[in-house]
């Protein structure tokens, strides 16, 4: 196992390792934010789909109910449910993440992380609730 | 200071974050499960197209479907960069990723024009 | 409770090997023993030979930062215990070159330390005649926690976008430059700021947080970190409009 060891001009080689491409796998932290990061996949799908959407709004009726009925198949089901469970990832990592990059201060004192965190999700339930609401009311 | 282009695609990125974060999931759940399913109702071809009528509701859909493209772009071209290692394809991965974001806001912006 | 516990610890003694060799010993296992104590063991009772760092054994110096099972920690906050049943893997602190057995080569992380301008930066200094500067509690508060670094270099071994790109800046670093940039006393934010927003900056982070969730002191870097890509991305929407420019 002894091997020629290699002199630089004043000391002995320093040993360098390398970052295995595999380094996102080599520990739960790593991994769940990879799948963090990995939620923007399906943000961008949904995307397409909602301009999908709106394309097939724009040429008229017949093609909107075509659209609505390609949504109604198993595969899209799937798919949709999938990349929702992705997005609610998403929403919640992001939220919990807020109160690091948004620091309010009120009168002098910081706000604690929770509230800042509490309003994120109470904006989040009362826009929810209110697009719900407009879209469903036909 | 040298102008950099970086923290404005950082800001589009947390926009589009945050306008994902807090708008797809009631938006993907009435559209890709709760109507499919038959859950709910679907609101109509009128009514939807009703709704669009309003400058600010083509505004908003306008925002909803370009901002996160955005937010996308800016963190799955940092995933390839650092997931897979791809440093020495970084110009191409960028030109992709905020090619397709830019191509998508495009097609956004004129289908919600051309709405009548 | 055994009564002994493994230890598999990395050798590398590079005037007779070109890469880094696992060694096993077998320690005794005391509850309140920590990671350092069974190193101390070994080096004082079963091999002399084994080099690694270590200082205050009380979590302030940030001398003994080893990998222990994976992850950086202090070990001489580390206890035997949490880790049972062994055998317990001690490797030099990730991301670093190895310079002999657990010891690592610090100069990098030393000389982006100075990059940030750790210091009070004025653009007048005030003479000693006008007396000392004045800082309420609330404006201590404003960096007390970036202050508490103790340099032990966990945040680096944690943070993966340095191991992948080694000229990143790095959590620590970021951090001491937000410690002077939230320091009341200090005018120097424009400056440090610009030196943040070069390519090996701010900007290379990608939030993953491990930094933070390691390090011993709670000075969440992560946090500093984006507070400044909030701060950088506000400036630069500033220097758009005609009067905002310098």
């Amino acid at each position: 196992m002894s091997a020629e060891s290699h002199y630089t001009p004043y000391h002995p080689r320093w040993y360098r390792r390398r970052v295995s491409v595999w380094w996102w796998l080599q520990n739960r932290a790593y991994a769940g934010f990879v799948l963090r990061e990995l939620t923007s996949v399906f943000v961008a799908l949904f995307a397409g789909v909602s301009l999908w959407q709106l394309r097939a709004l724009a040429e008229g009726p017949e093609a909107y109910a075509r659209f609505l009925a390609r949504l109604g198949t198993p595969l899209f089901v799937i798919l949709n449910t999938v990349a929702f469970l992705f997005i609610l990832f998403h929403s919640i990592t992001w939220f919990n993440l807020a109160p690091t990059a948004m620091v309010v201060r009120l009168r002098g004192k910081r706000l604690p992380d929770w509230v800042v965190v509490g309003m994120n999700y109470s904006a989040w339930l009362v826009l929810s609730g209110v697009v719900a609401f407009i879209l469903l009311r036909g | 200071m040298k102008r950099s282009i970086t923290p404005f695609l950082w800001l589009l990125f947390s926009a589009g974050g945050t306008v994902a974060a807090l708008l797809f999931p009631v938006h993907l759940f009435l559209t890709g499960v709760a109507i499919p399913l038959g859950w709910l109702e679907a609101p109509g071809y009128p009514s939807v197209h009703g709704l669009l009528r309003h400058p600010l509701a083509r505004l908003y859909v306008f925002v909803l479907i370009a901002l996160p493209l955005f937010h996308w772009a800016h963190r799955f071209r940092y995933t390839l960069y650092d997931g897979l290692q791809l440093k020495h394809l970084t110009e191409l991965i960028a030109t992709l990723c905020y090619g397709t974001a830019l191509v998508g806001t495009a097609m956004a912006a004129r289908a919600l024009w051309n709405i009548p | 409770m055994p009564p002994t516990v493994a230890l598999t610890v990395t050798r590398y003694r590079p005037e007779r090997e070109s890469a880094p060799t696992m060694q096993t010993y077998e320690v005794p296992f005391r509850k309140d023993w920590v990671v350092l104590d069974a190193l101390n063991y070994i080096k004082d009772r079963l091999d002399g030979t084994l080099s690694f760092r270590w200082s205050c054994r009380m979590g302030v110096c940030g001398s003994c930062g080893m990998m222990v099972n994976g992850s950086p920690k202090l070990t001489c906050a580390a206890f035997l215990s949490d880790s049972l049943p062994g055998p317990i893997r001690v490797e030099p602190l990730n991301y670093f070159p190895v310079v002999r057995d657990l010891v690592v080569e610090i100069t990098d992380f030393m000389r982006k330390l100075k990059k940030v301008k750790p210091w009070i930066i004025r653009e007048d200094e005030r003479p000693l005649a006008e007396g000392e500067y004045r800082q309420t509690p609330d404006e201590l508060d404003r960096y007390k926690q970036f202050s508490m670094c103790i340099n032990c270099m966990l945040c680096y071994s944690a943070c993966p976008i340095y191991g992948l790109e080694p000229s990143f800046i790095g959590p620590a670093a970021i951090a001491l430059a937000q410690r002077y940039n939230m320091d009341s006393r200090d005018e120097g934010g424009r400056e440090r700021l610009e030196i943040l927003s070069e390519h090996d900056g701010i900007w290379q982070c990608t939030f993953v947080g491990e930094c933070t969730k390691v390090c011993p002191k709670n000075v969440d870097p992560a946090g500093a970190i984006q507070q400044l890509k909030l701060t950088g991305a506000i400036h630069w929407l500033k220097t758009l409009l005609p009067w905002g420019r310098g």
